[in-house]
């Protein structure tokens, strides 16, 4: 019995619309919860963990560790010319006490190396200068310095342990882009010798580039074969996809340098066929072609996934209909099948650049040492020279150019079009 | 487009010629059937020309269905090429002469022997030979490591993305674009940015309860990594199972009163359980394969499947990988039928089936 001014209203007395809402809310949060527990647990393994990667890339305690009172000082020293001698005096003493005590992570070594990052060859500056430090008993501290070692009296040696005294820094991400302070403290590129990390990551982009082409230059044909042949030769056939997808990729690299070395069946065959001779083998593995040939087909099944799905729902009447009204088979296959394999197209080329980008088990293994990428470089970091904030600098920056790649895909594709077999 | 049987056509006939010539000239076997199988399969599939095809176009079909034949042996032949390699009698990694006249004495089971034997005190030793090899032998502990890890880290990855993914597929989920691709992540950042991660956050003392120093170089933490790593194609797998859900069969159960718990037992499970498993096998063979946070993680004690090829092939490569590979291909093998079987009942369950 409502009329038109009074609210609908439920079995309750409460109004439909606020019953809706309420019922909306209530799906709405079960929902959530549902994905809650999974999404704290990637928060506390894996978004974290890259906070932290993020966290260590600017942070820089070592300055603060060793010699805590002079990098408070320091701090209020303008940078010009060589700084007054009680800065140094605080200098001297906390050099000698860190030296004295010893204590894990506030080591002299520790600021030493950290002093070294920036101004290569100075290791052995710092480490000789904290050894004599607690003899100098009296001013003026520079000059007594400047007696043990000549250096000291380099106005950048003192800059650069203004910026190692200060908690957060950029100097990672310049070493990573291979800029460097200068002895004014500008920032200017690197000596020509020192430029490594820019090199390699054009060479892992352009490198991922020249390895998504090639993929899909080879997953195109086959792909369409599959999607046009009938179902069951197509699975059938599609084994063959397949199983390399599934297939460790520890066994596919093996495979690779069976086939691919200079004593392999590539160039076993070759010599047989007398296409080169038994001393003309091919070097094919550790190096640059090593890295491709194994990265291409260790990616291809990415690729044919993709164009093979977009593929199968064209329907073949179409490029029919274009040739019975006079196209050729290149125009009807241009301007009318092509066309609409382009959503495979870019989820395929995307989905291989972004794994190529950060690909680090392969060229480790076959890359020798012109197939190496930016992550081998990372890895090395963290592993063998144990420049962590260096690694974690060129880490935080192939994170970004890969979330800039996978936005793209999110954005053109989406996500919830991935698929797998 | 009548089917002319493949032996009735002229091209085939040529072909067999040809393949003679081979045969005749190189005195190999194996270099006839590669040929032959290579330049015969596009002719197999040469039938469904329409009768108004010119030659242009036969020839046309022919070489493209020749280049796909090239493609799919790229794809395939390093796989095959090593289980024969793994039966070596010499330490190469190449076919000796002796293999490729198929003499039987250039073939031996020596590296699969030394699977269990790598690495035990007393490989001839009489006493003690079974739990020698099971405590001590290389390869057996790095696929004890192995298993384990994959199993545990298969359960979390599974209970938490399945639950995950039927709070995606829901109609009424808020922000789904945005968890999802916040789930989907781990499989998109590189591993070496995640494992460098991972190294330095489980590095951290006095940080998790129970663990003291911290997760890196234990078990746990590499099972907290490969459940990260396995999640997104859990996630993918179930969604896409759930995406082609009837919902009304929710409201049905539950009209016809059965509650959550049933209607989710009774109803919702078995119509999601093939997409569970196949992310589960995902899961799993993620673990099984994955080496770059073991790398950066584990211990010596930990090493995997995986890492110890990696470490074999750096330092001193050896057939007793080929032999490993082998196994390997064939446990995929094993997987992918599985994987086949249960994707042909998942689109049956749903109505989906091809005739």
């Amino acid at each position: 019995m409502s009329d038109s001014t009074s609210p609908i209203l439920t079995a309750d007395g409460t109004p439909l619309k606020a019953k809706l809402a309420q019922t909306t809310r209530r799906l709405r949060i079960k929902a959530l919860l549902l994905t809650l527990p999974l999404v704290i647990f990637i928060i506390i393994t894996f978004v974290l963990p890259i906070g932290q990667m993020l966290y260590r890339s600017v942070h820089n305690p070592t300055g603060i560790m060793v010699t805590p009172n002079f990098a408070e000082a320091i701090q209020e020293w303008d940078g010009e010319g060589l700084p007054d001698d009680r800065f140094v005096e605080i200098f001297v003493k906390d050099l000698a006490l860190a030296k004295k005590n010893r204590e894990i992570g506030k080591t002299v070594g520790n600021l030493a190396t950290r002093v070294n990052y920036e101004i290569p060859g100075s290791r052995s500056l710092i480490t000789s200068t904290a050894r004599k430090a607690k003899n100098i008993k009296e001013g003026p501290y520079l000059d007594a310095l400047i007696k043990i070692n000549k250096k000291w009296e380099n106005p950048a040696m003192w800059l650069t342990l203004q910026r190692a005294s200060k908690e957060y820094t950029a100097s990672f991400y310049l070493a990573a882009l291979d800029r460097k302070y200068d002895d004014k403290g500008d920032i200017v590129m690197a000596d020509e010798l020192y430029q490594i990390y820019i090199p390699i990551l054009m060479k892992t982009l352009w490198l991922s580039a020249v390895i998504t082409l090639l993929c899909f230059i080879l997953a195109y044909p086959v792909s369409y074969l599959l999607s046009t042949l009938p179902m069951k030769t197509s699975n059938l056939l599609m084994i063959l996809v397949l199983l390399p997808f599934w297939t460790s990729l520890l066994v596919r690299t093996t495979a690779w340098i069976a086939m691919l070395q200079t004593e392999g069946i590539v160039n076993d065959f070759m010599v047989f066929l007398g296409v080169i001779g038994d001393d003309g083998r091919i070097q094919m593995i550790y190096n640059m072609t090593g890295t491709i040939i194994a990265m291409v087909h260790i990616l291809l099944p990415f690729m044919i996934l993709p164009l093979y799905s977009v593929m199968k729902t064209i329907p073949p009447s179409y490029m029919r209909a274009a040739k019975s009204m006079g196209a050729s088979t290149t125009y009807a296959f241009t301007k009318v099948y092509f066309p609409q394999t382009i959503p495979g197209i870019a989820a395929g080329t995307l989905l291989v650049f972004i794994l190529a980008i950060g690909y680090y088990i392969t060229p480790a293994l076959v890359g020798g040492n012109d197939g190496l990428l930016i992550s081998n470089l990372i890895a090395g970091h963290i592993k063998s020279t144990l420049n962590w904030s260096l690694g974690a600098a060129l880490g935080t920056i192939l994170l970004a150019v890969v979330l800039v790649f996978y936005w793209v895909y999110n954005k053109l594709v989406g996500v919830d079009n991935l698929k797998f077999g | 487009m009548k089917k002319i049987a493949f032996f009735k056509r002229p091209g085939t006939w040529v072909l067999l010629a040809l393949t003679l010539g081979i045969f005749l000239l190189t005195q190999s076997f194996g270099v006839a059937l590669v040929f032959f199988l290579t330049f015969g399969a596009p002719l197999y599939f040469m039938e469904d020309l329409p009768a108004y095809a010119t030659t242009m176009d036969k020839i046309g079909k022919y070489i493209f269905l020749l280049i796909c034949a090239l493609i799919f042996l790229f794809l395939i032949t390093p796989i095959l090429i090593i289980i024969p390699l793994s039966f070596n009698a010499e330490p190469y990694f190449t076919f000796t002469e002796g293999m490729l006249s198929l003499d039987p004495s250039a073939y031996s089971l020596r590296w699969y022997a030394d699977i269990f034997r790598f690495g035990m005190l007393e490989p001839d030793g009489v006493t003690n030979w079974w739990s020698d090899m099971w405590d001590n032998a290389t390869w057996v502990r790095a696929a004890r490591n192995s298993f384990f890890i994959a199993i545990l880290s298969t359960i979390i990855a599974t209970f938490f993305g399945t639950l995950a993914a039927l709070g995606l597929s829901r109609p009424e989920m808020p922000y789904r674009a945005a968890i999802t691709s916040l789930l989907i992540s781990p499989m998109i950042v590189p591993l070496v940015i995640t494992a460098t991660g991972m190294f330095f956050f489980y590095s951290q003392k006095d940080l998790f309860p129970f663990f003291p120093d911290g997760l890196a170089k234990t078990y746990f933490g590499i099972i907290l990594a490969h459940a990260t790593l396995g999640i997104p194609f859990v996630i993918i797998t179930v969604t896409a199972t759930l995406s082609g859900f009837d919902r009304s069969l929710i409201r049905a159960s539950q009209g016809l009163g059965a509650s959550g718990t049933t209607t989710f037992f009774k109803v919702i499970m078995p119509l999601i359980l093939p997409g569970m498993i196949s992310g589960a096998l995902f899961a799993f063979i993620t673990s099984m394969d994955e080496v770059v946070a073991v790398i950066f993680l584990a211990d010596v004690d930990q090493r995997t499947i995986p890492r110890q090829m990696f470490s074999g092939i750096r330092e001193q490569i050896s057939p007793t990988i080929l032999a490993v590979a082998t196994i390997l291909v064939v446990i995929s093998v094993g997987l992918l039928s599985m994987l086949e079987i249960l994707r042909r009942r998942s689109e049956r369950l749903r109505g989906l089936a091809p005739q």
